[in-house]
């Protein structure tokens, strides 16, 4: 009997510890849907590597954050970033993981993709109302020679809250201080203007069924759906074309460390060729994870995807993190998550 | 003698198989009675309970803006300022145009099917109003949003603008839209594609109403000279109108909740424009655009949208019941 009971209990133990040692095969991340297309590639790269699964819910940022705030997944995403004192009343590290550009796209008749041009005041006024003829003299003063239709303008944005549209409207409230006394930045705003689809497909095809619409979407969605962009006027005054290369250009300059968490909105940044509408997606962990098995099986997937998947990231009109940027969030990770594997990415 | 007696008595302290058989049915009986109550009132739970949510999650709404959140149009997540006017009235516009133009096509369609098309035809009609009855809405948005609302803006809404937007009084409803442009995307849009989404529920509730009313009612009037028309207004109507109330009922709660279809072809604007050919909003679609994003006060706001959606679900279904009482009455005072 007793013997039994000993067998028992070295079994029970036994079993303890092989759970204890048991190897992560499967980590949960929620959260923004713009960066779902690279994770998923990327996860796919990493599961024939490694056999680690990643299970990543696109579901928007705001639920990103609401379930690594209720601790139901390992990691939460986000493209719209935490305000440092939000994050560390929770104790979430934050880290870009992936940048890409909002594009403003057209349907006019006899416009190509990239042909049109507008400044900052024009496209503000765009989404104010106030220009709402696609023949209005400023919109003409911009592009001479361009037979423009007097066709009536159809403003279309986003109706569900997202972070293209924080991105979007962070942009418009730095190149024009009516709108941001108007309407101002956020994931969902009062829209002077316009009708709403939902989410980036639903504007992508507002955008290609309305003769005369406007709208703006994740440049994937444009390229995909061969809608025609326009050239915007970035700081330093060019014109320039979104693409990897401008939305590179408008990281190259950019200052990670002047904001808490790295949330720094990449938009009307300087640099000649900076496409003025770039933003960055970011990652939440906890600094002090329930699970430190988990929390690092998600850092050795990030380490993993930003050295060894920046060429998936480019094919799919993604912007990688410079290797600069990636040492800089690694030493983040060690000097502020407390879990003893983690120290190993100590520069 | 005394002995039989007895023996009688003992006998009938022994339960007859009859009994025995009987309690067992009791019990039975007993619970299917408990099982049944308290499956009804799990509903009256759940019902309670959606309530009691909805009123927790809206209560801050209400304290922040108080009665003037169901009058207010501006909707404004950046400044935190928020008002159900909108929502509200383009709820309510959506849902009386699909009626306007659901309730006498579905009317028409059970009419057709009782009293006139001839037997070959009955099965083929009933069978499509059926399968259409179980369309997915999501079907009815793309359709709307890739081939109804490009059609609208080309072929009925300028000819709309040209002949009702002259009439005066409600020529200002059907003025061309500067918002939604050539887009066919529109408070009227989403009205016809809801009123198509209800007319199979109402054409088939109705036809069956109509179905049981008894052949011999229905002969008697044509024996006497009536035209389809009077038997149908004066006989079958009368005596199916409860029914019929109740199928109506039935579409109308539908189009007053319809959330996918209506997200797609209503232009998700929260702003009330006079034209119905301006884009719109309804509580439903407001609610499915932002639930996903929202937090805090907007989150508050959002719930009591849903709260306000569940009275007026409510009120609408109490005016029915009234309207069948009232019904139910005048035809007693008839009969006297």
């Amino acid at each position: 009997m007793t013997m039994f009971r000993m067998t028992l209990i070295a079994g029970a133990m036994l079993a303890a510890g092989a759970v204890q040692a048991a190897e992560v095969t499967t980590i949960n991340g929620a959260g923004a849907t713009f960066p779902y297309p690279i994770y998923a590639k990327w996860a796919e790269a990493y599961n024939k590597e490694t056999g680690v699964k990643l299970n990543y819910q696109s579901i928007g940022s705001g639920g990103g954050i609401k379930q690594i705030k209720a601790k139901t997944v390992d990691f939460g995403a986000t493209d719209d970033p935490m305000k440092g004192e939000e994050l560390a009343e929770i104790g979430l590290v934050q880290f870009p993981a992936i940048m890409g550009g909002v594009v403003p796209v057209v349907n006019v008749v006899g416009v190509e993709a990239g042909k049109l041009k507008l400044d900052q005041a024009v496209l503000a006024d765009i989404y104010l109302g106030k220009i709402t003829k696609w023949n209005d003299e400023k919109i003409a003063a911009l592009n001479p020679g361009m037979n423009l239709p007097e066709k009536l303008i159809s403003v279309v944005r986003r109706s569900d809250g997202s972070g293209t549209t924080a991105l979007f409207t962070n942009y418009l409230a730095k190149i024009s201080p009516e709108w941001k006394e108007k309407v101002g930045a956020g994931k969902a705003v009062n829209w002077p203007v316009g009708m709403g689809g939902k989410g980036n497909e639903g504007v992508a095809s507002y955008v290609k069924q309305i003769d005369g619409a406007i709208g703006y979407v994740e440049y994937a969605y444009a390229k995909q759906n061969k809608l025609a962009y326009v050239a915007l006027k970035n700081k330093e005054g060019n014109y320039v074309l979104p693409d990897g290369d401008t939305f590179a250009a408008a990281a190259a300059n950019a200052d990670w460390k002047s904001e808490p968490g790295y949330g720094v909105v990449l938009t009307d940044q300087a640099g000649a060729q900076a496409w003025p509408i770039t933003g960055a997606s970011f990652i939440l962990v906890y600094k002090e994870p329930k699970s430190c098995e988990q929390t690092e099986a998600v850092l050795k997937f990030f380490d993993y995807s930003f050295k060894k998947g920046s060429q998936v990231a480019l094919d799919l009109d993604y912007v990688p993190m410079p290797a600069n940027v990636v040492q800089q969030i690694e030493a983040t990770w060690a000097a502020e998550i407390k879990c003893p594997g983690v120290s190993a990415y100590q520069k | 003698m005394s002995n039989s007696i007895e023996s009688v008595i003992n006998e009938a302290d022994i339960p007859m198989p009859m009994e025995r058989s009987s309690r067992k049915f009791a019990l039975g009986d007993l619970a299917f009675r408990w099982t049944a109550l308290s499956f009804a009132f799990l509903v009256l739970l759940l019902l309670a309970g959606i309530i009691f949510m909805l009123v927790q999650g809206a209560m801050p709404a209400f304290q922040e803006f108080g009665l003037g959140f169901l009058t207010n149009e501006t909707w404004d997540p950046v400044k935190e300022e928020y008002g159900a006017w909108a929502p509200i009235m383009g709820t309510l516009i959506a849902a009386l145009i699909a009626m306007v133009i659901g309730l006498p096509l579905s009317f028409g369609i059970a009419i057709f099917i009782t009293e006139m098309a001839p037997q070959w035809l009955k099965r083929p009609v009933g069978m499509a109003i059926e399968l259409l009855a179980a369309v997915p809405s999501i079907i009815y948005g793309m359709w709307g949003l890739f081939f109804f609302a490009p059609f609208f803006a080309q072929h009925i809404q300028p000819v709309l603008v040209a002949t009702l937007g002259n009439v005066p009084l409600i020529g200002a409803l059907f003025q061309m839209p500067l918002v939604g442009g050539a887009s066919g995307v529109s408070v009227l849009t989403a009205g016809i594609i809801l009123a198509l989404m209800i007319v199979p529920f109402m054409a088939s509730v109705m036809r069956d109403v109509f179905d049981i009313v008894p052949g011999v009612l229905k002969e008697s009037a044509y024996g006497i000279g009536a035209t389809t028309w009077e038997v149908v207004w004066n006989v079958v109507l009368p005596y199916t109108k409860a029914g019929v109330v109740g199928g109506v009922m039935l579409g109308l709660g539908r189009a007053l909740g319809e959330t996918m279809a209506v997200t797609f072809v209503i232009g998700n604007a929260t702003v009330l424009a006079t034209s119905l050919l301006e884009p719109g909003n309804t509580i439903a679609a407001k609610l499915a655009n932002e639930f996903n994003e929202a937090d805090g006060l907007q989150m508050d706001s959002l719930i009591a949208m849903g709260l306000i959606l569940f009275v007026i679900t409510f009120i609408v279904l109490m005016l029915s019941k009234l309207m069948l009482m009232r019904l139910a009455a005048t035809q007693e005072g008839r009969k006297t």
